[in-house]
């Protein structure tokens, strides 16, 4: 909270020469509940969410500068507290051939459809686990993001001092597998701010032979923690280092749009594998393509695998009693999206499935517009298959139905 | 078999009579209406969808159903021709309204003789996406127009005649039938009312594969604009359904001096403010 006080205050002096600039205010008021179905959370209670919101988006456009805020407003009935939230907050600066944004921004990088690879950037899985809307999928970082556009080949460069976790399902709303459930002190050490800890994240991108190309690298941490054994009582999640070098292309094939992106993720502080409680190097990899089937309705599928390196060494040091992850772990995708009526309605199916492990995700919703104001959205996340540690599988007893009713302005 | 001199020529004033009849059939159309009807169409297409280096204008349209519920879309369009009229086009479309898709962006880069690439930026999650644009007859941002209808279609996708030449609403006009050569078309053939001293298209009749009317174009307003006469309102009627959609070009200007770079990735995610405005 503090950082985004200074993030203010710096921003807010910046923003002296935006004086005269173009001003709008929008956002929207919106509702969103969800319901337990299969079973009460562990808290006892039904609800996976449950809050209504006001969000503002405040931009403030000169000619090579703008400043811009998104803050959220929200009362969480589970919590039954009410927070702001600034999920962005930056200044632009464009240039001929160079560009710059400084503060909280939210960035997306790769191909996947709810799968990354070269996305780097901290996630919030709990968002769509509960049926938040999408763009809640998405955390911002803080930090500068400079782009330079000497020519034909551009170039993004992302600097994070400050370190951001992913977010995951809540143990009080959902059932989770935990390897170490009698560990009751559980202590959170993230990467502290300095030099050596920025992150730093690199896309080059052009176009080669009709496929939009992106190289990708990135030098920072995992969002997901690990757990370090601490004393016999208590456990240290932490998040390990981690680098990225990735590559992406995208253009049309066979009718459609083909998306390929691989990454390989160098696990620096296990690189022979043999330390159980950081994840080993990984090569991560995807193909995905997507077709128009008739007028507004397109389905797209996606094929996602993770083959992790020095499995022997990973197998000789699992200590006894922990689940074995796969020497290759699959996902299959499918997403087919039917919009009717004007494209005010709109029908879609979500489902990832897991050739590897047998658990799955289902994600079926119903969204309409009443008008151009108001909408709604209804939809269920269905998980199950598996074993009770898989990905999915852990999530079986956290069905759930939710709806979404936003006024936008 | 007897030889028969007779016989044969005969044969052989038949097969010359045949050949005369051919000849003439090839002939005809030709001469009095495809050459000219196609040349019509080029010259409609230039007027209609190429004016101008390059071209800008605010949108707003209007989607109405029967019930003359209204929505609304409003957008800035900006156009850039690469080659002659007919060729290489490139498009950048940035959102207004409604509030839900606002700064949204929406980049298309037309071919002549193949599919569209299509992009577009979703600024809540910051994302760029390719889009599947297979069928340029789906629907654009939910109106009665198709992608190809504000794009233009390829002139060699279909055969034109010319069936005659009539006034309509006192302005003098060619009216050409267009009939899709492949499988591709949702539609038998369509009309167009081509103006004789603009060249642009008044008034268009879509008939369906039943050959029953579905939808109609008209040109409800034209001025000339910078020395371009321009359709600057027009409407897309769907008879079946009653549902309609009126497009207002609020302002449009040509060759404002669109830089190639605009059509970048790195300008989806930032629209320059002087061009969108």
């Amino acid at each position: 909270m503090k950082k985004t006080w200074v993030l203010m205050a710096v921003l807010s002096l910046l923003s002296g020469p935006l004086y005269g600039a173009d001003l709008s205010l929008n956002g929207f008021l919106q509702a969103n509940y969800s319901y337990s179905v299969t079973r009460s959370n562990p808290d006892g209670g039904d609800l996976k969410w449950a809050e209504e919101r006001l969000q503002l988006r405040l931009d403030l456009s000169g000619e090579a500068l703008r400043l811009f805020s998104k803050t959220d407003l929200y009362y969480d009935h589970i919590q039954e507290e009410a927070d702001p939230e600034f999920r962005e907050l930056y200044l632009d600066y464009t240039a001929e051939v160079f560009d710059l944004r400084a503060g909280r921004q939210v960035i997306t990088w790769g191909l996947g459809d709810l799968l990354f690879i070269n996305d780097v950037f901290p996630k919030d899985y709990e968002a769509f686990f509960s049926g938040r809307p999408l763009e809640y999928l998405k955390k911002g970082v803080d930090g500068l993001k400079v782009g330079i556009y000497p020519g034909p080949v551009s170039m993004e460069v992302v600097v994070i001092p400050f370190f951001e976790p992913s977010n995951f399902p809540d143990a009080r709303r959902f059932w989770l597998y935990d390897p170490m459930p009698m560990v009751a002190e559980r202590e959170e050490e993230e990467p502290s701010s300095s030099i050596d800890n920025t992150e730093l994240a690199v896309r080059v991108y052009g176009d080669l032979a009709g496929f939009d190309t992106s190289l990708y690298l990135y030098r920072g941490f995992f969002r997901q923690p690990s757990m370090m054994p601490r004393s016999p009582s208590g456990v240290t999640l932490f998040y390990p280092e981690l680098s990225v070098y990735g590559v992406s292309l995208q253009g049309r094939a066979f009718d459609g749009i083909l998306s390929l992106e691989a990454g390989y993720y160098d696990s620096r502080q296990d690189r022979d594998g043999s330390d159980p409680v950081v994840p080993n190097s990984q090569t991560r990899f995807l193909v995905g393509y997507q077709r128009q089937l008739r007028e507004d309705l397109t389905a797209a599928v996606q094929y996602y695998a993770e083959y992790m390196h020095r499995y022997g060494a990973y197998e000789g040091h699992l200590p006894a009693g922990l689940p074995k992850d796969r020497r290759l772990s699959q996902l299959v995708s499918l997403r087919l999206t039917q919009l009717l009526m004007h494209q005010t309605l709109r029908l879609s199916f979500f489902s990832f499935w897991s050739p590897s492990e047998g658990d799955y995700l289902i994600n079926p919703e119903v969204r309409y517009s009443f008008t151009d104001s108001v909408w709604a959205a209804a939809g269920a996340v269905i998980f199950g298959g598996g074993e009770a540690w898989s990905r999915f599988g852990q999530l079986d007893e956290d069905d759930n139905l939710y709806i979404q009713l936003r006024y936008e302005f | 078999m007897v030889y028969n001199p007779l016989q044969r020529k005969q044969i052989e004033e038949v097969k010359m009579s045949r050949f005369a009849v051919v000849l003439l059939v090839m002939l005809l159309p030709l001469q009095a209406s495809a050459v000219t009807a196609k040349d019509i169409m080029k010259r409609s297409q230039a007027a209609f969808l190429y004016p101008g280096r390059d071209f800008k204008a605010r949108v707003v349209m209007k989607l109405i159903d029967k019930s003359g519920r209204e929505r609304i879309r409003e957008l800035t369009m900006l156009r850039k021709n690469y080659g002659a009229p007919g060729g290489e086009q490139k498009y950048f479309i940035y959102f207004f309204r409604p509030a839900d898709v606002k700064g949204m962006t929406f980049m298309v880069y037309k071919y002549p003789e193949k599919d569209d690439d299509r992009w577009l930026y979703v600024p809540a999650i910051d994302m760029v996406r390719r889009i599947a644009a297979r069928d340029k007859r789906s629907s654009f941002v939910g109106s009665d127009f198709t992608y190809e209808d504000i794009s233009g279609r390829d002139i060699e996708d279909d055969n034109h005649e010319l069936l005659r030449e009539e006034p309509l609403d006192g302005r003098d006009c060619f009216v050409i039938r267009s009939t899709p050569k492949g499988e591709d078309g949702d539609y038998l053939y369509r009309l167009s009312w081509i103006e004789k001293g603009s060249f642009l298209p008044l008034k268009e009749e879509y008939y369906d594969l039943k050959g029953q009317l579905h939808r109609v174009f008209t040109a409800d307003e034209v001025k000339e604009i910078e020395g371009f006469p321009t359709v600057t309102e027009r409407t897309m009627r769907n008879v079946r359904s009653g549902h309609r959609t009126e497009v207002r070009f609020v302002t449009v200007d040509y060759d404002i001096g669109i830089k190639d770079s605009l059509f970048s990735e790195r300008f989806l995610r930032r629209p320059p403010k002087k061009w969108i405005r």
